[in-house]
């Protein structure tokens, strides 16, 4: 049997080098109708983000900061997470300024911690913040306030929250990127996030006035009105038992607000929110 | 056509109504603060009408109702009203409140009728008549009756259900106002007959109650098509869709209500307080609650004032034992844990149950063995052990592509359980999560 004749051999061969040298052309061809440039430098600028993905900047993700990086519709200053040495690097890269950053931290609108607001009843189930406000609010008499079972630090990606002896969060504003899981995942809503430079802080969500206010916890707003008189004429409100900063007014506040607070509910932050008052885990930036 | 007269899964909890079962209703002396809640019902809650400092009477409107889906709060006693404010309410928030100082020198007596009598009025008017009485649904849900009452028009109801399965240990507050009231219950029945035109109607009551079962019996009236069966004792036959399946065999389709296969139900207690609503003549100001437990020294049946506060209960329950250690609004399968002794009964609140600290040991939850005992226990035919795997992990909206919207948090999975999952707990948690972004 004569299966492997020259003929056959090189007929094969031809057709599908045949085939291969159509689909070549086809290929040539749809490269260059369809086309899509892209430039270069957003891979560049992508590679110099820290590729988190975090969304603090407000885009969906590190490419789409690159994008609006190379087409100058961003400063590579508002990416607040990566290092002010990787910011530069993108700027010298692209050429431009790198612009202004108004870091965001994730502040907490409670200062209420086991030492202060006393419990009124022993949560046992699930233990997540979560789980808890859905029994009775929680256990803590002040329905408002933190729960400390730390659904926030569980969430916080970055790290930078850790829970403090007394069940209250402290966020590292080293660390804190202001992607806003801490803020989703507080079923209390007690997360905001807000630009670092605003320091004047009410740190209580409290309706509750006066005695009733106080006697759930030692730091609650008591609604009294002496910050807001103490204050830049319109920097604070008196609004639903609390008091309201007009952070539009920012300029105008100052720490003599603070003073006179009797339960020291409103606070000039800087840094940190609160002092640990136990050791943390080492290597942790507070 | 008649159903098996039971229902497929469930679970038998121990009944526990023994301490309060053979307890006489008794009514309490008024306390010195009553507490109402604007909001006493799902919907929308009432809009205050008074002042501080107003003196009211006994059944003066204190709220109006404000939308379809809303009743009117009334005065549960002669009193002043002492502060318009926020106040612990039983879903552990602090909502707006009456406080009201109850009179101590006011006889509290009844007073000239304020409901109209009911043989005057027509269907419309009746349904009207008992909106403005502020009744709601006294089961638990507490749904406001004249909702129930008033189906849409393209719904064809045929049979009306009274629910006297109490299915929930501990309470018996449906089946102390069988045995006691069993004429009221009849007569609510016949009025909610007429609201509705239907001919039929049938009263479901477990097996496990045969007093009740006597004297609903024995007051049958003779000119209704009233029929009353006895059911089987198992948890939740008195589930509005579970009643349905015992009684008339019939399915409520998911995501579909009770009148879309033309019944309405009603809980026995409901039936007896609009019955009590047209023969006093007051609006819905008072109910009867169960307080028990071995929590208290003297577990009883009480009538009490709307917004009397927990304290006031235990402490005519004889007061807390030493170990009380938990107080549940509801029976112990659905109710809700109590965080005060501040916080005040409402008019859907059945029974205000009193756990000791042996009932409530804290316990450890294990892995999931896919043993499969929650399949056989869901009332619903849900997937609980696939459920919690997923809420475990946060996958809310695979959990509703299973039909998380069919639980009804009956708390069958996690009481068979025994890995001791809390299952319901999971379920609550991803309902409320998917509420939150209904869009997704």
């Amino acid at each position: 049997m004569d299966t492997l004749s020259a003929p056959a051999i090189l007929g094969s061969a031809g057709i599908l080098g045949g085939v291969g040298l159509v689909f070549a052309a086809l290929i040539a061809v749809t490269h260059r109708k369809f086309k899509v440039w892209e430039d270069p430098r957003i891979d560049m600028v992508a590679a110099l983000l820290p590729g988190n993905n975090c969304g603090a900047c407000g885009l969906p993700g590190c490419r789409a900061f690159a994008e609006k990086a190379v087409a100058g519709a961003i400063a590579p200053a508002q990416c607040t997470v990566s290092s002010p040495e990787a910011r530069a690097d993108i700027a010298a890269y692209l050429g431009v300024d790198v612009g202004q950053a108004t870091q965001r931290v994730a502040r907490l609108l409670c200062a209420g911690g086991r030492d202060v607001a006393p419990e009124r009843a022993d949560y046992l189930g699930l233990p997540t913040c979560k789980a808890a406000a859905a029994v009775a609010g929680g256990g803590k008499g002040c329905v408002w306030g933190c729960l400390g079972l730390a659904d926030c630090a569980v969430a916080c990606t970055f790290d930078a929250i850790r829970m403090n002896a007394v069940g209250l969060p402290i966020v590292a504003p080293g660390r804190c990127t202001a992607c806003g899981d801490c803020v989703e995942a507080c079923p209390k809503d007690l997360f905001v996030l807000m630009p670092i430079e605003h320091k004047l802080l009410v740190q209580c969500k409290s309706l509750l006035e006066g005695d009733a206010a106080e006697r759930l916890c030692r730091v609650a707003c008591t609604a009294c009105g002496k910050c807001a008189l103490d204050a830049a004429p319109g920097v604070i409100a008196m609004t639903n038992g609390l008091a309201v900063v007009d952070y539009a007014k920012n300029d105008l506040a100052g720490p003599e607000a603070t003073r006179r607070c009797p339960t020291g509910a409103i606070v000039w932050v800087e840094g940190a929110q609160f002092a640990a008052p136990a050791p943390l885990v080492e290597g942790v930036v507070v | 056509m008649l159903g098996r007269l039971r229902f497929r899964h469930g679970v038998h909890p121990p009944e526990l109504k023994e301490l309060t079962a053979r307890v006489p209703i008794r009514r309490l002396p008024f306390p010195a603060e009553l507490v109402l809640p604007l909001r006493q019902h799902g919907g929308k809650p009432a809009r205050a009408v008074v002042r501080v400092g107003d003196r009211v009477e006994r059944g003066d409107t204190l709220g109006e109702a404000d939308g379809f889906v809303s009743t009117p709060l009334h005065a549960s006693a002669a009193g002043t009203v002492s502060d318009l404010g926020l106040w612990p309410h039983p879903d552990g928030s602090y909502a707006p409140a009456i406080r009201l100082a109850v009179d101590p020198a006011s006889p509290q007596a009844l007073r000239p009728r304020l409901v109209p009598e009911w043989t005057a009025l027509e269907p419309a008017g009746l349904v009207e008549a008992i909106r403005q009485a502020g009744v709601v649904g006294l089961g638990g849900a507490a749904f406001p009756t004249h909702v129930k009452l008033s189906p849409p028009k393209d719904v064809k109801i045929d049979t009306i259900l009274i629910n006297g399965c109490e299915c929930e240990p501990y309470l018996t507050t449906d089946h102390r106002t069988m045995v006691e009231y069993p004429e009221r219950v009849h007569l609510g029945l016949r009025i909610m007959m007429r609201c509705l035109g239907v001919g039929r109607a049938m009263i479901g009551i477990e097996r496990n109650k045969p007093d009740a079962l006597e004297a609903i019996r024995a007051t049958l009236p003779k000119d209704l098509d009233v029929t009353v069966h006895a059911l089987e004792v198992k948890y939740p036959q008195g589930a509005e869709k579970m009643l349905i399946e015992s009684l008339l065999d019939r399915e409520v389709p998911s995501g579909k209500l009770p009148m879309h296969v033309g019944v309405v139900v009603q809980n026995v207690a409901s039936a007896a307080t609009i019955a009590e609503v047209f023969e006093t003549g007051l609006p819905l100001i008072e109910r009867i609650v169960t307080v028990t437990g071995r929590g208290v020294r003297r577990p009883g049946n009480f009538i009490v004032p709307v917004g009397t506060k927990i304290r006031d209960l235990v402490q005519a329950a004889g007061g807390l034992t030493e170990d009380a250690r938990e107080i549940v609004f509801g029976g112990p399968m659905m109710g809700a844990a109590q965080a005060s002794l501040d916080i005040p009964v409402l008019k859907g609140t059945t029974g205000v149950v009193v756990l000791t600290a042996a009932d409530t040991k804290p316990t450890v939850s294990y892995p999931c063995i896919r043993c499969g005992h929650c399949l056989d226990a869901c009332p619903v035919f849900l997937n609980p052990q696939l459920l919690g795997q997923l809420a475990l992990k946060e996958r809310w909206d695979e959990m509703a592509t299973n039909h998380l919207a069919d639980c009804m948090l009956c708390g069958c999975c996690g009481y068979t359980c025994p890995s001791n999952i809390p299952l319901p707990q999971l379920f609550q948690l991803a309902k409320a999560a998917l509420r939150k972004r209904p869009a997704a």
